[in-house]
């Protein structure tokens, strides 16, 4: 351990790892996002002092909590000579202030600080972009510059994004109770949810190294929910399916950066580790007999992960997981991706029959005219599926996506000759 | 003697690593397995998948998400099960606890397995004291 203490990535992942459980309760005692902030800024630069020369902390949360909170309360003492004395209720939990670093930081405590530190990123009053930024500022402790390359968007934008967002929480009105059970499962389903958004961010942006570290941070604060919250399946079936889905990326891309479909995917460079881990959880979740969205999706991609091979895929298995996914959110979006599990178990044609009334909920969405000219394109009906691809790369919204069809397109011109 | 040795660590840091980080270690780690291995030391080694895959059965009807967290008791042994899931482990953890009803099974998925290296492995049991 002094050897590792000595080494910037040992305490770079220490402080990383202590982060949404100091910045959290940091912030139930002083009720301000930038004060606690602070606070954790200066606990950490006093650990970087401490550490290398007294040997780490037993418990480096409860030492940053300890420091960091001290560290604030004289900075308001100092401040106050000279100014007004705040009033009583900025600073909560006065009376422990005194208790002794060693103090064994509830376990309960810890659970519900770091939901409330994440349900505040997700405050329905902000868009979506900003509640993912702001995540990632205030409880990855990403800097600016790092997510703003995440985001493809300057230093200067990404800034402005965060500090509007800071500045719209700071004048909504914050829980700081501790939730009944029925708020806590709520913000539970909001987090859940900004996490999941997280990892799409990452996951849909393609081929781009500097957008992975979004999927990683999904991740990680997906394992941080869950070993707060042991006992909650849709947690489990989260992070289950974030895994799955991330096995996957070494084989997602070709060496020029086009996109594999997974059934031409070589499997063997998917993420064992990761799959394991994946797999175990989904297995674990079912047990609960609770499910949920995010459970039966990563099922789906756990039956995917099982099948050694694309032709020895359990259609049938996967088709009866979309049917429960459509009956508990019926969206056009299940819909046609249930029709491409139906096109591989009963052909092109009754598969086209589900989709055909989607088109009038779907005009814009670039993956139902992909899937349909595709399909189009397994029954010879070329005019029409070309047709179709034309509309799907008018409404891509990545180079990937167009590049994607644009092969199919490349292969009737092929054909035509 | 035989002996275990058992690795703790903070799982929330090694578990975000990256994959160049935790391949750092890994490969520190093989130098010392590979000499042991040469030297007939090594037996089986395990990496187990965090603890947010962990399942532990108190009794043989009481089953609790999550790793085994009291202090009272202390770890005494364990074994290693080839199954096909989690539903599998428990119905031998369930035939465990009936035979040893005070015991707690902490039901922990293996993420890696490298298995018995020494040339001169035992082939029965062995009482090593």
């Amino acid at each position: 351990m002094s050897e590792l203490i000595h080494d910037p990535a040992w305490m770079h992942g220490a402080l990383t790892a202590a982060r949404p459980q100091a910045v959290s309760a940091l912030l139930r005692y002083f009720r301000d996002m930038d004060t606690a902030e602070e606070a954790y800024q200066e606990a950490c630069l006093r650990a970087l002092d401490s550490w290398p020369r007294n040997g780490p902390p037993r418990d480096p949360t409860a030492w940053l909590i300890f420091v960091g909170r001290n560290a604030a309360l004289d900075r308001v003492r100092k401040h106050n000579r000279d100014t007004e004395l705040p009033p009583d209720n900025m600073i909560s939990d006065l009376d422990d202030v005194e208790t002794p670093m060693a103090e064994r930081l509830d376990g309960s405590h810890y659970r519900d600080d770091v939901l409330r530190l994440l349900f505040i990123c997700c405050h329905p009053e902000l868009p979506v972009t900003q509640q993912i930024a702001l995540a990632l500022r205030i409880v990855s402790g990403l800097s600016v510059a790092q997510i703003a390359r995440a985001f493809l968007i300057s230093d200067a934008a990404m800034e402005q994004r965060i500090t509007r967002a800071k500045a719209r929480i700071a004048k909504a009105d914050v829980p700081f109770d501790p939730p009944g059970p029925a708020e806590r499962a709520e913000r539970l389903a909001a987090v859940a949810a900004m996490i999941y958004l997280l990892f799409n961010e990452g996951y849909s942006a393609g081929n781009e190294p500097e957008r992975a570290p979004l999927c990683d941070e999904a991740i990680r604060l997906g394992r941080l929910l869950l070993r707060l919250f042991q006992t909650e399946p849709e947690i489990m079936g989260l992070i289950a399916l974030m895994l799955l889905q991330q096995s996957r990326l070494p084989a997602r891309f070709d060496s020029a950066g086009e996109a594999i479909l997974l059934e031409n995917q070589n499997r063997s460079l998917w993420d064992a580790k990761l799959i394991g881990e994946g797999l175990a959880l989904i297995d674990k979740a079912m047990r609960h007999n609770r499910p949920g969205p995010y459970q039966v999706q990563a099922a789906i991609a756990a039956t995917h992960a099982r099948a050694a091979t694309a032709s020895q895929t359990d259609w049938a298995g996967i088709d009866a997981l979309y049917a429960a996914l459509e009956r508990m959110q019926p969206s056009p979006v299940i819909t046609l991706n249930r029709a491409v599990v139906t096109a591989k178990l009963r052909g092109p044609e009754a598969a086209l029959a589900m989709i055909a009334p989607l088109e009038a909920a779907l005009s814009g969405y670039f993956h139902y005219f992909g899937a349909r000219g595709a399909l189009l394109l397994q029954l010879g009906r070329s005019a029409e599926a070309r047709a179709d691809f034309d509309r799907a790369i008018a409404l891509a919204g990545t180079p990937a996506q167009a590049a994607h069809i644009r092969q199919h397109l490349d292969r009737l011109m092929q054909d035509a000759r | 003697m035989l002996y275990t040795l058992l690795c703790y660590n903070k799982e929330d840091v090694v578990w975000s690593w990256s994959k160049e980080e935790d391949d750092a270690v890994m490969d520190r780690l093989n130098v010392v397995h590979e000499r042991l291995v040469k030297e007939g030391k090594l037996g089986p080694a395990l990496r187990l998948l965090p603890t947010t895959a962990a399942t532990t059965l108190r009794a043989p009807n009481m089953v609790i998400d999550g790793p085994f967290a009291e202090t009272k008791e202390q770890l005494l042994g364990f074994y290693v099960i080839d199954v096909p899931d989690l539903d599998g482990a428990l119905a031998v953890a369930r035939e465990l606890s009936a035979a040893n009803p005070t015991s707690v099974y902490e039901i922990r998925p293996v993420a890696l397995y490298a298995p018995e290296a020494r040339p001169n492995a035992p082939k029965e049991r062995v009482k090593s004291y």
